[in-house]
């Protein structure tokens, strides 16, 4: 039974709408994760008594670190199923889930430099997470580079595809090659890999946020998702009573 | 609640510019990438609806 | 099936052969972006000796990735890679061949040419040998890499610079144990460890890649 209806809202026609009316629903969740994450976040979570209270900054870019590596899984997860079962959906949202988590990474980058400045004193760091981070959105940047070079989207689909698939395989070998370097090179001097103990109010804060950054990239991802729907079936029945009805 | 006065709230402590910078970058990004999508939505719809428009219209003449 | 490997490889070292001035392209490329560094960062001597092992294996990657374009564009234009595709023959193997014979012609003369420059940056004696050696350990992997990227690209525009770009960071892990090989054995602590994660990223490299790059150029092709 469940796979008639997997197979039933792999197909465009069918998810459209489907996501349409998901994507409120995740806005909503989002909306209320957000104001209760930033809540914890600003008046409830303590001040760092190391840290004071530049520490804050972890609330996003845990969550945005987080967001951008889980992204490139469920982005090849997606590109794995639509080799495996060639199923136009999958590849449509690979493509659609890419520029957000390049987005994810770019945060994880750019709050990271922001924490690093006033803690360690740098603005980067050649730290292995920072580094890996920073490989992680080449590795989209290679993905959405690739896909819009093809002007054929069942061969983007595929090149994307393999594309990911390579990446995550290399992830870990990369992110272990990097650790290796960076204690090779840096030893003790700089020891950032160890977060202080943090008080579990400032985890339940930093979940919260993780929460709500989950609840945008899935709303984000379906609103692009649909988009690309429109594009690709232009020449459906579906989508011209569609917009037939939405010019009336 | 850690904050006296909305100034010190902004202060944070001496880190404003570095919480502010993340969380206001964070938020621009945000707000924009939604934003983006809608824009390419019309414009898609736009474009799909007037294509959809002529073929009509050749296949009427 | 050993065949087919070995066929394509003559096959395609009898082409290379043909057209000397690419190869001899590509090592002089390495000798220029090697030389510039000194040029560059100025002439000490302990300076250089630092830098020496991360400039000769940036360099050596830059010049294996130079030709990767081509790895495929010539048979695709002329049809043979579309035959070799029907053929019943694994594409796999097709491409498992034409990556050995890419290391021959880049990855084989860098290696040997490395501790020549490798004199320039006044590297001692030992760590002159680790460096022929892990180049020639590390290029496999990244010819192996390298094709699938050359089969992404295959006939697209402006195929080269979206090649470096997915190829690159592909790249990262051989240039950290390559370069770090020869470091470890400037500092003194033997480059044992690099080289056999080094050796098998090439296993892993050369096993995997050619039927990742064979899918890719069935996509391509279709």
């Amino acid at each position: 039974m469940s796979m008639i209806n997997w197979f039933k809202f792999s197909a465009p026609s069918t998810f459209y709408p489907l996501a349409g009316r998901l994507i409120p629903v995740f806005w909503a969740l989002f909306a209320i994760l957000a104001l209760a994450g930033l809540w914890v976040g600003f008046f409830v979570a303590p001040t760092d008594f190391q840290q004071g209270e530049g520490y804050r900054i972890i609330f996003i870019h845990v969550g945005a670190s987080w967001m951008s590596m889980f992204t490139y899984l469920v982005m090849a997860f997606w590109a794995g199923m639509g080799l495996a079962f060639n199923t136009r959906l999958s590849g449509m949202m690979a493509s659609a889930l890419a520029p957000t988590g390049a987005l994810f990474a770019f945060i994880s980058l750019w709050t990271g430099a922001l924490w690093g400045k006033p803690m360690w004193g740098a603005w980067w760091v050649w730290d292995a997470r920072l580094t890996s981070e920073l490989i992680l959105l080449f590795l989209y940047i290679g993905f959405i580079a690739l896909t819009h070079a093809i002007d054929d989207t069942r061969r983007a689909d595929k090149a994307g595809a393999i594309l990911a698939l390579v990446g995550v395989v290399n992830v870990p070998i990369i992110y272990f090659s990097v650790k290796w370097w960076n204690t090779l090179h840096q030893g003790a001097s700089v020891s950032l890999t160890k977060a202080p103990a943090m008080a579990s109010i400032m985890l339940w804060g930093m979940l919260l946020c993780a929460l709500a950054m989950w609840m945008y990239s899935l709303a984000v991802a379906l609103m692009r998702v649909r988009v690309i729907i429109l594009e690709r079936e232009r020449h459906t029945d579906w989508v011209k009573e569609l917009l037939a009805k939405r010019s009336q | 609640m850690y904050w006296n006065s909305f100034s010190d709230f902004l202060a944070m402590g001496g880190y404003g510019f570095y919480v502010w910078g993340s969380f206001g970058v964070t938020a621009l990004v945000m707000v924009l990438e939604p934003l983006l999508i809608t824009r390419r939505r019309r414009a898609t719809e736009s474009r799909l609806t007037r294509q959809i428009r002529a073929e009509a219209r050749q296949e009427h003449a | 099936m050993l065949q087919i490997v070995s066929y394509t490889i003559a096959r395609d070292l009898r082409l290379a052969l043909r057209r000397p001035a690419d190869l001899v392209s590509v090592l002089f490329f390495f000798i220029i972006v090697a030389s510039l560094f000194p040029l560059g960062v100025g002439p000490e001597a302990d300076l250089l000796r630092q830098l020496a092992p991360g400039v000769l294996w940036v360099g050596a990657l830059l010049a294996t990735m130079l030709s990767l374009p081509r790895l495929f564009a010539d048979d695709h234009r002329d049809g043979t890679l579309e035959q070799l595709a029907l053929s019943p023959n694994p594409l796999g193997l097709m491409v498992l061949g034409k990556v050995i014979a890419h290391w021959l012609v880049s990855g084989l003369p860098l290696a040997l040419l490395a501790p020549v420059l490798g004199l320039q940056f006044d590297l001692p004696a030992d760590a002159l040998w680790v460096l022929t050696f892990s180049i020639l350990l590390g290029t496999p992997a990244l010819s192996g890499i390298g094709a699938i990227g050359a089969g992404l690209t295959l006939g697209l525009r402006g195929g080269g610079v979206l090649l470096s770009l997915l190829v690159l960071p592909l790249y990262i892990p051989v240039l950290i144990f390559g370069a770090g090989a020869v470091d470890a054995t400037v500092s003194g602590l033997g480059p044992g460890a690099h080289l056999s994660l080094l050796a098998a990223l090439t296993i892993g490299g050369v096993a995997f890649a050619p039927w990742a790059a064979a899918a890719a150029l069935k996509i391509a092709l279709e």
